[in-house]
């Protein structure tokens, strides 16, 4: 065995010794906080209340129709231990308790059915509107908020803690009540009937229910790290498979089978530990209940001989015992159920909660349309909780029908910009305007209808390819999407495909290539009616000759808009009526290709860097050449 | 009477987020396939080392159902003793008895679930790490054709659904032995009434006929569904920056809501499927207690049976129909897992094409030169990338092969590591055929440094050592050689910084220079660079240039290009087209020659690629 596997056998005893409040403490619950989590969750059944109040009366005639089984069953065994041998036989009293019986156990059926239905009914219904809410919510956020959140996260959120609320309203609420009923309604009639019996076995009850809530909240905890561990080694496989051709290369099998062995018995640990905590728990309950099964049979045959019971009463208890033995046990699952719906709602009420912080200003106008000037006046911007600006002093105006390259390392600032553009950040200082309007005192619909962003990611939704080109304007004629494909170059594409337009192009567009892809995502934004155009390395996958192409078909369509066009490839922006050259956020030249080039500065050095001569060895001719 | 079913309840909770999570992995397929018992014999060699395990739980689940089945009976002699039937026994002895069985009721419930869960649990991780270790062994072939999340799906959902099937199966089979068992108890204690009773049996048994296939179509809707849902909310999250920037959200979360009320309305099908049942169940439960009263009453009359009998019948009749709802559920899970466990055994069953001969000797790699002779290779049959290929790599020499996309240089890296084999030909080491010496052996004298630095999660230091035993001083005095120790002892905890998510907070220079230092710590006599500088910023690309020196010193070299920039320091460039070897001699031979690089070099292509 492995050190870690080692690690997680010797502390398979652990969760026995785990406190219910350390469970807690580990699961990240908070008990000051959780009852008012848990009271939101319920409240969340507020819109259907009367489905709601429906499915607890159904559960109220089903708890009803159970209990009169103890006391019909009882009533029958009394019925039938007066018949003796060879008197005569009347039938028609014990007909009157067997037609009651099934009456009773019918009633009990159908509205367990009815009960079920709609608290289930309930519970999807919050379900959906717990669904939209959350997309609504998320697709509202800042970009900075799912910069810093992992969308793996949110995804978990949004499937599986929206489960764990919705789970708990329409099981644990139900469990709660439906127990409630039966030892209220129950334990009453119990009490009537016989006291000293009706308190052995209501006295069983908190026992048993302290059990089985521990082993609720433990079970939620020994669930959650096996969670964890399982987590570690899905990650483990993954990265073997991504891995493998480094795996074969390097021989690392054994490696690798170190690694998945460590986090299989990991998990396996936790495996075991979770149904040892079961098994015992379990076993602790079922002990507990037949011991007290065996009080009331001691007690009950006693108080039978001596006469204050009759044999019929005798089973009624008994049958009594059965009917609570299901319902408080539950209260093991009530608790898991309750510890997930209050980490589960937390989770999601942090979402939901949170307001975007880029939002329409009180008073926000719409951008005027039609071809606009885009200004950047001294613009500088720092990402939240960075202690340094990405850009520093930012200074340019576009006009309709000019284009500007903005070229850099990685790291310059180059995407910040282009976003800050679009407004999905604030700018720290300075302003951007359309049209002479500060973006900010503008409505943001009308700002990303004049901005329009290829972004680095190409990011291609399991759609057709007409339908990912008319994103951003979805009832486009078929004639703009062919027309915006054709400048992206990809008409000839296009053209090979069985389905053409109506290819569907896969999970983020994975039956495309990377190089199709971004042209896509080109012609995608020249659907739109943007003023002002941003292609941010939008080409870097594009062979030279497409490239080309592509700038020329663009320089020609996009003679209304303010086109930018960002790269780290000198020969993208060359043809550009400005270039900045951008260097850890700040401008370091600006000016046109040739300006640039005599300059002999930062651009010139990548130029020759990138054309592979050095610098003393560049002709203009090349370049020429390069760039028509 | 209770039977073992409700202490799964909790589990129903953990196996919604399993199916959530399956949902998500699994790609939709016929879910319900037919059933196969030759999957049995499969499983048996997984069962087979815990047989004693095996044995104990089986012995265990028996001890519980008896006990369970006992106390009834138990019941019933009370009340025989209470009213003073002739021949019962004393209420102590009785007593002593009942707590005796409590005593074991609790211990046999705690021994079955220990040893048949963990039994499940154990079969399943063996499973995994079977299908684990295979996929291992599998060749690079296989592996391209196939997607990693649909691997994964096999490794985890399918896995998954066997595992739930296991789990559930303990409890079933132990309901069904309690079935059998109260039938036994019930003809033991009076065959008629008996008989009277199980007659509704077969009505139960009409009714979840006409139930399953209908029950069946709303589940799969159900599931189906729900993983449009999902998707629907993983590609909007994912692509959140496309749809802020397009003004999507309104049209979007209309379409969502369309999605959010099928999927309500089909679980909501599925509900109402599972609910129907529990009516059902229930009715019968009532004509059996009618037919115990009235029965019962009946042969009390005439004096076949005593009151004791009629109390025993009531506490047995009173759950027995249950069993016969969940063991529908435990059907439609095993066809599931039926369907699930073929798809492991089909990933088991993937034939290895590379295999190792018995007892093959390691690879000396001396000297270190690289040999393809008349090579034949292709990825699909009757299309050979490489036809007849003849190359000698000399000990020592930097060779490169440039050629455009296509030209069959990167299966020339490939075959080298025997990440394939050829058709036809042979490529030898040092001599040795690469198909005579073990497998493991290849990668300590001959590594590939690959187009896309691949990191796994972990720390620096960890992806520098990776499968060697590389000392810290070792691993520093690597990065140190390829110019990764500056940024490296930058970042806040040095060469212990964890990497996020395969190295996503770094560079691909950065990452590109850490898989330099992984190389260099493994130390090969030959190393193969396959279009190592492909993907990296011309910026960054002139301090991989300098690594490159230092990691190729003294050793011999493989360098796969189609930029012309990287191979200028080249011995020997070799110019690769459809297969063939087109042109080859020094840098400056070549551009004397006149001939396709020179034309290229020339005309200030950077790559090949530019020239199509």
């Amino acid at each position: 065995m492995t050190a870690a596997g080692t690690g997680a056998a010797t502390s398979t005893g652990a969760p026995a010794a785990t406190s219910v409040s350390g469970a807690l403490d580990e699961l990240g619950i908070d008990r000051a906080i959780a009852p008012r989590t848990l009271r939101r969750v319920v409240s969340l059944a507020g819109p259907y209340r009367l489905r709601f109040t429906l499915a607890m009366a159904a559960c109220l005639v089903a708890a009803l129709a159970n209990l009169a089984l103890p006391l019909l069953l009882g009533h029958s065994v009394d019925q039938v231990s007066h018949i003796h041998p060879g008197d005569a036989f009347e039938p028609g009293p014990l007909l009157w308790t067997a037609g009651l019986l099934l009456l009773a156990t019918a009633t009990r059926g159908l509205f367990q059915m009815i009960a079920g239905y709609q608290a289930e009914t309930v519970g999807q219904n919050i379900g959906r509107d717990l669904r939209l809410a959350y997309f609504e919510k998320l697709q509202r956020l800042e970009y900075s908020f799912h910069d810093r959140i992992h969308s793996g996260d949110l995804i978990t959120r949004g499937m599986l803690d929206l489960e764990g609320v919705r789970g708990f309203l329409e099981v644990g609420v139900q469990r709660i009540v439906q127990l409630a009923l039966l030892l209220g309604v129950g334990g009453w009639l119990m009490l009537r009937r016989d006291t000293v019996l009706a308190l052995l076995i209501l006295g069983s009850v908190p026992l048993i229910g302290l059990l089985a809530g521990r082993m609720g909240i433990r079970l939620r905890l020994a669930w959650t790290r096996l969670q964890q561990r399982m987590a570690v080694l899905t990650r483990v496989m993954e990265e073997n498979l991504q891995g493998a051709r480094l795996v074969r290369v390097f021989p690392a099998r054994d490696q690798q089978m170190q690694l998945f062995d460590e986090a299989a018995e990991a998990a396996m640990g936790y495996a075991n530990q979770r149904i040892e905590v079961r098994s015992l728990s379990m076993a602790q309950i079922n002990g507990v209940y037949y011991a007290a099964m065996l009080l009331v049979l001691a007690v009950g045959a006693s108080r039978v001989q001596s006469g204050q019971i009759s044999v019929g009463n005798f089973a009624e208890f008994l049958a009594y015992m059965t009917i609570l033995q299901v319902p408080v046990r539950q209260i093991s699952m009530i608790m898991n159920a309750a510890a997930r719906a209050v980490s589960s709602g937390a989770r999601l009420f942090e979402i939901l909660d949170r307001e975007p912080s880029i939002h329409d200003t009180p008073g926000a106008l719409p951008l005027p349309v039609g071809p606009v000037a885009l200004q950047v006046e001294h613009v500088s911007f720092r990402y939240q909780g960075a202690n340094y600006p990405v850009l520093r002093d930012i200074d340019f105006t576009v006009v309709p029908g000019r284009v500007l390259g903005i070229v850099g390392p990685a790291g310059a600032g180059k995407s910040s910009l282009a976003h800050l553009i679009a407004r999905f950040y604030d700018v720290t200082s300075g302003a951007i305007r359309i049209g002479d309007v500060d973006i900010r005192d503008a409505t943001l619909d009308s700002v990303r209808r004049q901005v329009a962003i290829v972004q680095q990611d190409v990011f291609l939704f399991d759609d057709s390819l007409a339908a990912n080109i008319a994103y951003g304007e979805p009832l486009s004629p078929g004639e703009r999407v062919r027309q915006s494909a054709a400048v992206a170059q990809l008409e000839p594409h296009v053209a090979a495909l069985p389905l053409r337009y109506r290819t569907r192009v896969g999970e983020r567009g994975s039956g495309l290539s990377g190089g199709q892809r971004q042209r896509v995502a080109v012609a995608r934004a020249l659907a739109t009616d943007a003023s002002v155009l941003i292609l941010d390395d939008a080409t870097s996958a594009l062979d030279a000759a497409t490239d080309h192409a592509l700038r020329d078909a663009l320089r020609r369509f996009t003679a209304a808009r303010a086109t930018i066009v960002i790269s780290h490839r000198v020969a993208s922006v060359a043809h550009a009526d400005e270039i900045l050259v951008l260097e850890q956020g700040a401008i370091v030249e600006r000016g046109t290709h040739d300006e640039l080039l005599a300059l002999g500065g930062h651009y010139a050095g990548l130029h020759a860097m990138q054309t592979r001569r050095e610098p003393d060895d560049s002709t203009p001719a090349t370049s020429q050449e390069l760039v028509p | 009477m209770t039977t073992l079913l409700s202490r799964d309840a909790d589990a129903e909770l953990e196996r919604e987020d399993e199916a959530a999570r399956t949902a998500l992995l699994s790609e939709r397929e016929q879910i319900f396939g037919r059933f196969e018992s030759g999957l049995f014999g499969r499983l048996k060699p997984f069962v087979r080392p815990h047989r004693t395990l095996l044995l104990a739980a089986i012995v265990a689940i028996l001890c519980f159902v008896a006990a369970q089945l006992a106390i009834p009976l138990l019941i019933r002699a009370t009340v025989d003793s209470i009213t003073g039937k002739a021949g019962s026994y004393p209420l102590a002895w009785v007593f002593a008895a009942f707590a005796l069985l409590v005593l074991l009721n609790s211990l046999a419930n705690y021994w079955s679930d220990m040893t048949a869960s963990r039994l499940a649990q154990r079969i399943i991780f063996d499973l995994r790490r079977a299908m684990f270790a295979h996929l291992q062994l599998v060749s690079q072939g296989a592996m391209d054709g196939s997607h990693v999340g649909r691997i994964m799906s096999r490794l985890q959902g399918d896995v998954n659904a066997v595992q739930e099937f296991f789990e559930t199966s303990v409890t079933a089979v132990g309901d069904f032995v309690l079935l059998l068992g109260i039938v036994i108890a019930l003809f033991l204690l009076e065959w008629r009434l008996a008989l009277l009773t199980l007659l509704l049996a077969p009505m139960l048994l009409a009714v979840r006929a006409l139930w399953l296939p209908r029950a069946r179509a709303a589940f799969t809707g159900a599931r189906d569904s729900s993983s449009i849902v999902n998707g629907a909310l993983a590609e909007n999250i994912n692509g959140v920056r496309v749809v802020q920037g397009m003004r999507r959200e309104k049209l979007n979360l209309e379409d969502f809501d369309r999605k959010a009320t099928a999927n309500r309305d089909a679980q909501l099908r599925a509900a109402w499927s599972a609910q129907v049942l529990v009516p059902a169940v229930d009715i019968a439960t009532g004509l059996a207690m009618v037919i115990v009263t009235l029965g019962g009453g009946w042969l009390l009359w005439q004096g076949r049976i005593d009151i004791g009998v009629v109390v025993a019948f009531i506490f047995y009749v009173q759950r027995f129909f249950d069993p016969v709802r969940t063991l529908s559920q435990q059907y439609t899970m095993a066809q599931r897992a039926a369907t699930s466990a073929r798809r492991i055994f089909e990933v088991i069953d993937v034939p290895l094409e590379i295999m190792e001969k018995p007892g093959a000797p390691a690879l000396r790699g001396d000297p270190p030169t690289v040999e393809f002779r008349d090579v034949r290779f292709g990825y699909q049959r009757g299309r050979p990338i490489l036809d007849g290929f003849n190359l000698t790599v000399h000990a020592g020499e930097t060779l490169a092969i440039v050629g455009p996309t296509g030209s069959g240089k990167s299966s020339v890296a490939a075959l080298a590591c025997r990440l394939y084999d050829v058709w036809d030909g042979a490529v030898l080491v040092g001599g040795q055929d690469l198909r005579d010496v073990s497998r493991q052996s290849i990668g300590r004298k001959l590594l590939m440094v690959l187009q896309e630095p691949f990191l796994f999660t972990g720390t620096i230091a960890d992806n520098i050592r990776f499968a060697s035993n590389a000392t810290r001083a070792q691993i520093v005095a690597a990065a140190k050689a390829v110019q990764a120790d500056a940024f490296i002892t930058a970042l806040p905890q040095g060469y212990d910084t964890p990497l996020d998510q395969r190295g996503q907070n770094l560079s691909v220079g950065q990452r590109q220079l850490i898989s330099f230092a992984r190389a260099l710590v493994a130390d090969p006599a030959i190393l193969i660079l396959d279009e190592a500088t492909a993907s990296i910023d011309s910026v960054a690309e002139a301090r991989i240039q300098q690594a490159l020196r230092v990691l190729l010193k003294g050793r011999t070299a493989i360098l796969i290009a189609h930029r012309l920039a990287t191979v200028r320091d080249a011995d020997r460039i070799i110019v690769l087209q459809d297969g063939a070897i087109l042109e080859q001699g020094s840098p400056i031979e070549l551009l004397a020659s006149g001939g396709l690089y020179a034309g290229l070099y020339r005309h200030n292509f950077e790559s090949f690629d530019e020239a199509g």
